[in-house]
């Protein structure tokens, strides 16, 4: 694409701009609908619970509001390089810029509606919809969902360099391996033993801190059936990058299953563990060093 | 000093910090600990182990510690086991540590064995939680066995490595299965030594200590 020199003149400035918006509509109109209807069903954490699902739908919304934005920067970007580059050896200085009024003014206007309306509805699925969105918040939690009394409640236990789970509906049962029901609220009270660790279940959409002598509530609503990743994600010391496992979310009748075996081949241990409480201060009977 | 002396001396200093340097990060690269192999030979294999209280030499004379048997019957200082794959590991642990008590009462059952476990040649199910001296678990294998401790007033306490079985002492047997190759950490879970309060320190954070690598070949 070319542009004579000796025709570049001020008569001439709108088609560039107009040639520029149709690219950029273009351009626009096919990355937003591949990246809402190809992209958006694979980027993470996936649906296996209510949380997870809207912290994609957050990020495909991000990702499609975001392409008319840089296609924008890139075919201005490029279109300057092609069209208005000199191409003579004398190097003339342009024109002066002095401002332009209403374009600042759409920029501004045009940036915060964009701005608001994301911290809006982030805000409305923080706190409304998505009750925390998977995070954790603190002992007294605040995005609270109405059906809090059905909750399953989990307590997830951190300590160097392992997680275990309690079950203070199944006789407040320890296992060394968590596995949840598909369809149904849970209430994950994360604590920890000895440093500070992190709980983050990657396909739940949970990541909660692990504090000592700290309870911290998080709400996930399982959807799907399978297995999702835990890892620590606060460095923790020489095994942190060990502290791993993998948890399953099953139907309902699995659950049972798993969680009565759990009670049968826990009980002889039972009996060891201290009342089931929102935190247990690091108390071994002594200690040693 | 002239010009070519000056020189000489900047060239002189360069070369000695290039190699010491040098020296730091090929001993780093080469550095290796030691290894000890399980005898026997798949689909069965025997580990033998002791914990202890104090080691007796340096450089860390005063940390608790695992030592493993190699196969010519020699006590090693290392904590990296290397055991068949996809075999039976039977082992057996001669615990000479007094009790600590597991900071989780959780990992006082008996996770991932097979068949019984004996502590003194007798069978147990589950370990009270505060007679536990250590542990040995390999987390992503699913083991956990909890150790008891000795008696505080038990006589004849072993003070330094290798401890003998004229020591008093506790002998916890229990086997496990190995699955596929792969390297597996171990580890203690009782807060034996440096256990402060909010965290592990020296020999729980240490490899050749109260760490290891299982290397499943």
């Amino acid at each position: 694409m070319t542009v004579p020199r000796t025709t570049v003149g001020p008569a001439q400035v709108p088609r560039h701009w107009l040639r520029m918006v149709v690219i950029w509509a273009v351009l626009s109109a096919v990355a937003v609908p591949l990246i809402v209807l190809v992209l958006g069903p694979h980027l993470p954490p996936g649906r296996m619970t209510a949380e997870a699902g809207s912290q994609r739908d957050a990020n495909t919304v991000m990702t499609a509001l975001l392409a008319p934005i840089v296609v924008a920067v890139l075919v201005f970007f490029v279109y300057a390089i092609v069209v208005f580059r000199e191409r003579g050896t004398a190097i003339v200085d342009g024109p002066p810029l002095r401002g332009h009024v209403p374009m600042q003014t759409a920029w501004v206007v045009f940036t915060s509606v964009i701005v608001i309306a994301l911290a809006a509805w982030g805000s409305y699925t923080l706190i409304v919809s998505s009750h925390g969105a998977g995070g954790g918040q603190g002992p007294d939690p605040v995005a609270v969902p109405s059906h809090r009394s059905q909750d399953l409640v989990v307590q997830v236990i951190g300590q160097q360099w392992n997680w275990t789970y309690r079950f203070p509906k199944y006789d407040d049962v320890e296992t060394d391996h968590l596995e949840l029901p598909d369809n149904s609220p849970i209430e994950l009270h994360v604590t920890s033993l000895d440093v500070t660790h992190s709980f983050w279940a990657y396909q739940l959409g949970v990541k909660a801190d692990a504090v000592p002598g700290a309870d911290n509530v998080a709400f996930v609503h399982t959807r799907n059936d399978g297995t999702f990743n835990i890892r620590c994600a606060e460095l923790c010391g020489l095994w942190h990058g060990h502290m791993y496992q993998t948890g399953d979310v099953v139907s309902p009748a699995a659950f049972k299953s798993w969680i009565s075996s759990q009670q049968t081949a826990e009980a002889p241990n039972l009996r060891y563990l201290p009342p089931f409480g929102r935190t247990y201060y690091p108390a071994p009977f002594r200690r040693a060093g | 000093m002239n010009r070519a002396g000056r020189v000489l001396a900047v060239s002189a200093g360069i070369a000695f910090a290039a190699a010491l340097t040098a020296y730091y990060v090929v001993g780093y690269l080469m550095m290796t600990p030691p290894s000890v192999a399980a005898s026997g030979s798949p689909p069965r294999a025997r580990l033998t182990l002791q914990t202890v209280a104090s080691l007796g030499f340096k450089p860390h004379p005063d940390w608790v510690s695992y030592l493993a048997k190699n196969p010519q019957g020699k006590w090693v200082h290392g904590t990296v086991l290397k055991v068949p794959a996809n075999s039976l590991v039977t082992v057996t642990v001669y615990q000479y540590d007094t009790a600590t008590g597991l900071r989780n009462p959780f990992w006082g059952g008996f996770h991932g064995t097979v068949g019984p476990v004996t502590v003194n040649g007798k069978p147990l199910k589950t370990l009270d939680p505060s007679l536990a001296s250590h542990t040995f678990a390999i987390p992503d294998l699913g083991v956990s066995v909890p150790l008891k401790g000795v008696a505080d007033d038990a006589k004849n306490q072993c003070s330094v490595a290798p401890c003998t079985l004229a020591e008093a002492h506790n002998t916890i047997v229990f086997s496990f299965r190995t699955g596929k190759r792969g390297t597996y950490r171990w580890q203690c879970f009782v807060p034996c030594a440096a256990g402060f309060i909010l965290g592990f320190g020296g020999p729980m954070q240490s490899l050749g200590y109260m760490d290891g690598l299982l290397r499943v070949v």
